[in-house]
This record gives structure tokens, C-alpha cells and sequence, in this order.
């Protein structure tokens, strides 16, 4: 990461410390951000895994697919395990234990499950605190490794194996909880949204989130083939139409500054996006409606917040 | 009972057995501690905060927002290589429960200290060993002190166990609760860290280290799974020896010497107590009074109760006719309901001359356990032979409603 000068593509590390030949599914962009996040990071960094997919797939013992030292220890307690290891860092650089002049960065990396619901304790304990350390939320909007179950993160009308969508009840009955801004609150130097599919946009928040001083959280959308049932190959796709439908907002608050990182001039109905997956088949219009307006509602505060228009009105094509 | 000589230059303060405890993380050179406040062990988190705030401590404290959190960042911290300490009670030993065997499965050298007490429902802060006993199977080797001396050796003293590469699991010493953890006794410790630290030399073992990377905590398939669980047998057993050395090496240190199992008047004793922790300052003033009216009663004390050392206890109790065993847990359901009469029940199993067994329950939530309560215990069993009843099953000392005859 020292020196790194993110441009363009180009600029980005051709080193892989991701290896391939994990077992996550095909057309799965979890591995695509975690890609990513270790080209940013590079070889001088330690990664504390939340129990959850990314963790399960990527080390079946006794392979490793992680080329830089990466630790599990469980679902609910990876910002607090990480806490631990910046402490330990600290201290034994002071005593001269280990090379003091290094700097190593910590990066938590957790599901949603892991951040906005169970570990939600030991993520506000940690900001609180103010360690030096990036958190990293891949957000598959359920919990996916134990086979698609709601989480704090599932949107409205989301069809999980834990929200049916039956004859009374229409999949979720909650919007995502606003987690990235519920992290700002606690006033933390760095936080953002990205988008896989903004993959320049992701990568400069991540370069961003290391290198500031104390907590950064980097809250990344990511597409599951499996849980919202589409084709592999749409992945990047609707991370895409996410942000084009506003389902989704490209956001950082940079030290306290506001700021929408991808304007949106024209907006798509939610129905393009909401169509290519199978969580939301068996929605009445209806349904889609109420969708199409908490996100017209979205737009309008978050403009608001801004004070201009970065996300546009919504355009029929 | 520790036998006193001099080796390293020592000084003697009066400590609660919870200072004792902090002046012990001081010494061993601890690089982080993350605890979370809770009755008895407040005063260790207080202490070490006020070391650190004076300077004369070099760690790094993190205040933890539950010790769910606290055990995990120590973990945390042990995977990058430091040393590291935590101490908890009760209710935070449980909350950390899912914890304890993620630091052992993982292998990591952490130390807890923990002054138990009782659990809730209903809630009671005070003492008994109900939190200990349940983190029985955690694979933590599990020490118990009996005085404040005892606590700060102890506490040194697993720094250099759990670190020992022919083990690298976990250790916790349990101590009672308020009647040592806020009782200040007279403590001797090191004037100068440095011969401590000389005893505690830094390691290398498998760490989080970008140089090295290593990757900790897989997933593991049933290939696997079982082989990693057998080396941590392998190593619990192997915990029996490093504890026994490290008893020796600790004796030739500070001149203080410990072992598995102790005993007091056990030699021609014909009836025998067992107990853990403090109660055994009672029970030896119990056996010297009853001693001194022709009795001839003995007293043992587990220092270890995990790994559980079976040999020395069967070697230090077996010329007993009687053997009273008394737990301050309770196991509920089991007819023999002492976690520690059960153990010791089964260590008997196979040996062809072992005394009466009886597991006695008392102490619950610190309903005080006297000197009387041991001389009363004693003439309750001298009158019963193998064919009564009290034999047979947990006796419930000191409950209102209950009578032993
Ligand atoms: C204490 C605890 N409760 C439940 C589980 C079971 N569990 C493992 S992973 C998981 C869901 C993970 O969801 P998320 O954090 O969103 O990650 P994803 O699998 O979707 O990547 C659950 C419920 C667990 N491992 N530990
Ligand atoms: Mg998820």
C-alpha cells in the first residue's frame, strides 16, 4: 500500500494475495472486493475474518487461499479480536519487539450478519475505543453461509428461507437498517458505501480507510448468485444497477465531510433492478411500489443532506 | 503449605489476592489486557489501570465493552505474538464461554485470572465455584490458589505454562471470591521484575506476522478435525509434567513450593478432607483443633484441577480409611453432585484399595463454611460405615431445611 497513487486501473497492484481455488460460488463477487482490498493493502497486513461465507470458503483446512496472515476466531467478536491485535502491534513495537518503523494494517473483514446484527456490540465498542483498524462489511444482505436467512441488512419485500414470501406476510417487512450512518455516528474518522461494480470508486475508499488515523469502515454491496437468485454471470451487473436505481448510494463522510462519490443523473425505476433476481419474484406491484417509494424518500434526504441534487429524478427509458 | 526460603530479593506488602493478581501481570512483563468490570474482580482491572496510568506497568488496556470482548481481543492480541492477561468472574465467564475453547482450540498462550462466584439465577455476587467448574471441559489448564501468596506465584508462574511450546494452551487460576479476592493477607514479591522476567523468557511460537503469514482458525473437515482435537489431549495431558516442573522452577525462584496436590496431617490420618481454594486455611485450623482432642483427621487441598492429576492424588490420599470431598458446585442431577467428588470417584475406580468417598456440597453462594463445619462433617462420618446412604450421594451441608444425621 506505501505510496500507492490510485489514477486509474492501471495503477492497481498486479500482485494477487487473494489465491483462486476457493470454494466460493461461481460468479460470486465476494472474492472480487476481497480481491481487491488485499491489491490495495498489500503484504504488510493482517486480515481478522468474521465467521460467515468469505471465512468458510476461502480456508478449508488444510488449504489457504490467503496469502497474508489471516485470523478467524468467531461470528460476533471480530472487531473486538481485531481491537487486539492493534493493541498487541502497539505494545510490541514500543518494547522493541517487533519492528517498530513497519506499519501494518488491520482489516476486519465480516457479512452483514457479523456486523449489523451480532457483532453490532463489539463493532461500537471498537469505534468507541478508536483503534487504528479498517472494517470492511461485504453486505449479501442475509445470512448466507447458513443458507439465506434474514439478517438487520435484508431489504424491504426481500424473500429469505426466514421471510417467505407467503399469502400474508411479503418477504421482510423492514428496510436495511442504516448501519453505515449508525457507524458515523460514533464520529469515527473515515466512513463509506461502495459498490463492487464501482470498482475504482471501492478501491480509493478502501486506499482511503488505510490511511487515515483510527477506525474506517467501508460498507461494500455485494451481489450473492445464491441468496438473491440470479445468474451468475449478473453479479456486477446489479451491483450496478443498484446504484442506478438508488437502491443503492455511493457515499463517504471524510472527517465529518458529506459527500455522494457517484451522482446518478437519471434514475432508473427500482423494477429494473428488482426483476433480474428471484428473492423478489412473487412481489405485486404493489409491493414494488412501496420499494420505489422508501428509495424516492432515500433520494430526497440524502439530496437534502448534500444540498444539491446528486441523485437524479427518476426516468422512464 | 508453601515452605518459605530466600532466593530472589523479595518484598512483603499487604494485598487483596485481586492486587495480588496485578502486581503479578506487572512483573511477567504483560503486553495487553482487555477486561470488563464485574464483582469480585473489579479491583484487579482497577489496579492494573492505575499501573498503567503511573507508568510503572508497560501493557496496553483496552476497555473492552463485555468480556465476550474481552477474551476476544486477548485472543487477538496472543495470535500477534504478545502476552496477555484478562480476568473475569461469574457472569463474565460465562459470556466469554464460547471463547474459552476458541483460545484453546487456537492454541494461545492467554492467562485469565478468575475470583469466582456464584451464578444467577438468583443473582449473588458472592462466593462458590459454580462459574469455574463450568469451563470444566474448555481445555484451559485450571490452577487454584489459596492464599494471596499463592495467587501472585501462581499467576507468574502460568505465564511460563502457558507459553511452554511443549503445551501452548491456555491457563486460568481460580481463587475465592471476596474471602481472598478483598481480604488482604501478607504478600512477598519480587523487589525487581527483572529476575521475574528472566523466568518468563519471550518465545517465539506461530503468530500473525506479515513476514510469516499464517493462516489461524480454518474451517476443518472431519479428515481433519479430529487429529487437532487429539494434539490438544495430547497437550492437556503433557500439561500434567510442564505444571510440575514449573512448580519446581518456580520453587527455586522465589523459594515458595507448590504442587498438584497438598496435603497437611495426612500421614496416619485415618479420615481425609478434600477441598480447593481458601476454605482450606479453615479446614487445617479445623484439623489442628480436631487433632488436638486424639483425632487422627488429615487435609488435602487440588491445586490443579486441569489437567486433573490423578496419580498424586491417589498416592496422597489412598492410606485413608475415609475421603471427604467438598465442592462448592454443584452438578445438577447427578446423584454425586460435586464436580470434584466425581472426578475423584472415578480416579478411585480402578484402584483395589481406595477409602469411602463421600462428596459433601457446601459453601453455596457463600454460606460460610467454619471450622465447626468441618469437625461436625468429621463426626458425622466416623459414625458411618460403607452401607449408609451418605455414601451413596451428595450431603447438602448448611441448607435450611435439610438434615444430616
Ligand atoms: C454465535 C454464533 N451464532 C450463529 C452462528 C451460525 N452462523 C455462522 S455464519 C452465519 C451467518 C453469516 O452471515 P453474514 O455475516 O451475513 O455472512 P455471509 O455468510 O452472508 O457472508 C451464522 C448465522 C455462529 N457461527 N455463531
Ligand atoms: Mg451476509
Amino acid at each position: 500500500m506505501a505510496g500507492l497513487r490510485l489514477r486509474s486501473i492501471k495503477d492497481l497492484p498486479r500482485e494477487e494475495l487473494f489465491n483462486p481455488g476457493h470454494g466460493l460460488c461461481a460468479g460470486c463477487t465476494a472474492s472480487t472486493i476481497v480481491r481487491h482490498l488485499l491489491k490495495i493493502a498489500g503484504r504488510n497486513t493482517i486480515v481478522v475474518n468474521a465467521t460467515g461465507c468469505v471465512e468458510v470458503s476461502t480456508t478449508m483446512y488444510p488449504y489457504t487461499s490467503w496469502k497474508v496472515p489471516w485470523l478467524h476466531v468467531a461470528f460476533e467478536n471480530a472487531a473486538a479480536v481485531a481491537s487486539g491485535v492493534e493493541a498487541a502491534l502497539k505494545a510490541m513495537s514500543r518494547k522493541g519487539l517487533i519492528d517498530p518503523s513497519k506499519r501494518i494494517n488491520i482489516i476486519v473483514l465480516a457479512g452483514d450478519g457479523g456486523t449489523y446484527d451480532i457483532g453490532f456490540q463489539a463493532l461500537s465498542g471498537m469505534l468507541e475505543r478508536g483503534h487504528k483498524l479498517m472494517y470492511v462489511l461485504y453486505d449479501n444482505e442475509a445470512y448466507m453461509n447458513t443458507g439465506i436467512q434474514r439478517s438487520g441488512s435484508t431489504p424491504l419485500h426481500a424473500w429469505t428461507t426466514t421471510t417467505p414470501i407467503g399469502k400474508v406476510m411479503r418477504g421482510k417487512l423492514q428496510p436495511k437498517k442504516p448501519i453505515a450512518e449508525i457507524v458515523a455516528a460514533h464520529r469515527i474518522p473515515y466512513v463509506a458505501t461502495t459498490n463492487v461494480a464501482h470498482f475504482m470508486d471501492m478501491d480509493k475508499k478502501f486506499l482511503k480507510g488505510l490511511q487515515v488515523e483510527g477506525p474506517s469502515f467501508i460498507h461494500v454491496l455485494q451481489p450473492c448468485t445464491a441468496g438473491w437468485k440470479f445468474d451468475p454471470r449478473y453479479g456486477i451487473k446489479l451491483a450496478r444497477l443498484a446504484t442506478e436505481t438508488a437502491m443503492w448510494i455511493n457515499w463517504e463522510m471524510d472527517h465529518g465531510s458529506f459527500k455522494v462519490t457517484v451522482r446518478v443523473p437519471k434514475r432508473k425505476h427500482v423494477r429494473h433492478y428488482l426483476k433480474l433476481q428471484g428473492r423478489f419474484k412473487g412481489l405485486t406491484e404493489d409491493d414494488i411500489e412501496e420499494i420505489q417509494k422508501y428509495v424516492d424518500a432515500e433520494v430526497e434526504r440524502i439530496n437534502k443532506l448534500v444540498g444539491a441534487q446528486v441523485i437524479g429524478p427518476l426516468v422512464e427509458d | 503449605m508453601a515452605v518459605q526460603r530466600l532466593v530472589v530479593e523479595q518484598v512483603r506488602l499487604a494485598l487483596s489476592s485481586n492486587q495480588a493478581v496485578a502486581y503479578a501481570v506487572r512483573d511477567a512483563d504483560v503486553d495487553v489486557v482487555a477486561a470488563y468490570p464485574i464483582t469480585p474482580q473489579t479491583t484487579v482491572m482497577e489496579k492494573i489501570s492505575e499501573m498503567i496510568a503511573n507508568g510503572e506497568m508497560d501493557a496496553e488496556l483496552i476497555h473492552v465493552e463485555s468480556e465476550h470482548s474481552a477474551l476476544s481481543a486477548v485472543v487477538g492480541a496472543s495470535a500477534a505474538g504478545a502476552r496477555v492477561f484478562t480476568a473475569t468472574s461469574s457472569q463474565g465467564l460465562e459470556l466469554m464461554h464460547e471463547i474459552l475453547h476458541i483460545a484453546s482450540g487456537l492454541r494461545l498462550p492467554v492467562v485469565m485470572a478468575v475470583p469466582t462466584r456464584a451464578l444467577s439465577a438468583p443473582i449473588s455476587i458472592w462466593n462458590d465455584y459454580s462459574d469455574l467448574m463450568n469451563t470444566r471441559d474448555t481445555s484451559w489448564v485450571t490452577l487454584i490458589a489459596s492464599t494471596a501468596q499463592e495467587v501472585y506465584d501462581t499467576v507468574i508462574e502460568a505465564f511460563r505454562i502457558a507459553e511452554d511450546p511443549r503445551i501452548l494452551l491456555p491457563v486460568m487460576i481460580g481463587y475465592d471470591g471476596f474471602a481472598m479476592s478483598h481480604t488482604y493477607e501478607p504478600v512477598y514479591i519480587a523487589k525487581s521484575p527483572e529476575r521475574i522476567r528472566e523466568f518468563l523468557p519471550r518465545r517465539d511460537r506461530v503468530k500473525l506476522d506479515p513476514n510469516r503469514p499464517v493462516t489461524m482458525g480454518t474451517i476443518t473437515p472431519p479428515e481433519w478435525y479430529y487429529e487437532l482435537k487429539y494434539q490438544q489431549v495430547v497437550a492437556m495431558n503433557e500439561a500434567l509434567k510442564v505444571v510440575k516442573e514449573t512448580d519446581k522452577l518456580l520453587g527455586e525462584l522465589l523459594g515458595r513450593d507448590y504442587e498438584p496436590v497438598e496435603t497437611y496431617m495426612m500421614d496416619d490420618a485415618e479420615i481425609g478432607f478434600l477441598v480447593y481454594g481458601g476454605v482450606y486455611g479453615t479446614l487445617v485450623e479445623a484439623i489442628d483443633t480436631m487433632r488436638s482432642k486424639g483425632f487422627r483427621v488429615g487435609a488435602a487441598r487440588l491445586r490443579l484441577w486441569r489437567p486433573f492429576p490423578v496419580e498424586d492424588l491417589v498416592e496422597k490420599t489412598r492410606n485413608l480409611e475415609k475421603l471427604i470431598v467438598v465442592d462448592r458446585a454443584i452438578s445438577y442431577g447427578a446423584r454425586i453432585a460435586g464436580p470434584v467428588a466425581l472426578e475423584v470417584i472415578s480416579a478411585y475406580y480402578y484402584e483395589d484399595d481406595a477409602p469411602l468417598i463421600a462428596s459433601v456440597i457446601a459453601g453455596i453462594g457463600q454460606r460460610t463454611i467454619t471450622e465447626d463445619d468441618f469437625v461436625k462433617l468429621a463426626e458425622v462420618y466416623m459414625r458411618k460405615g460403607r452401607d449408609s446412604p451418605l455414601y451413596r450421594e451428595s450431603i447438602y451441608w448448611g441448607v435450611r431445611g435439610v438434615e444430616v444425621k
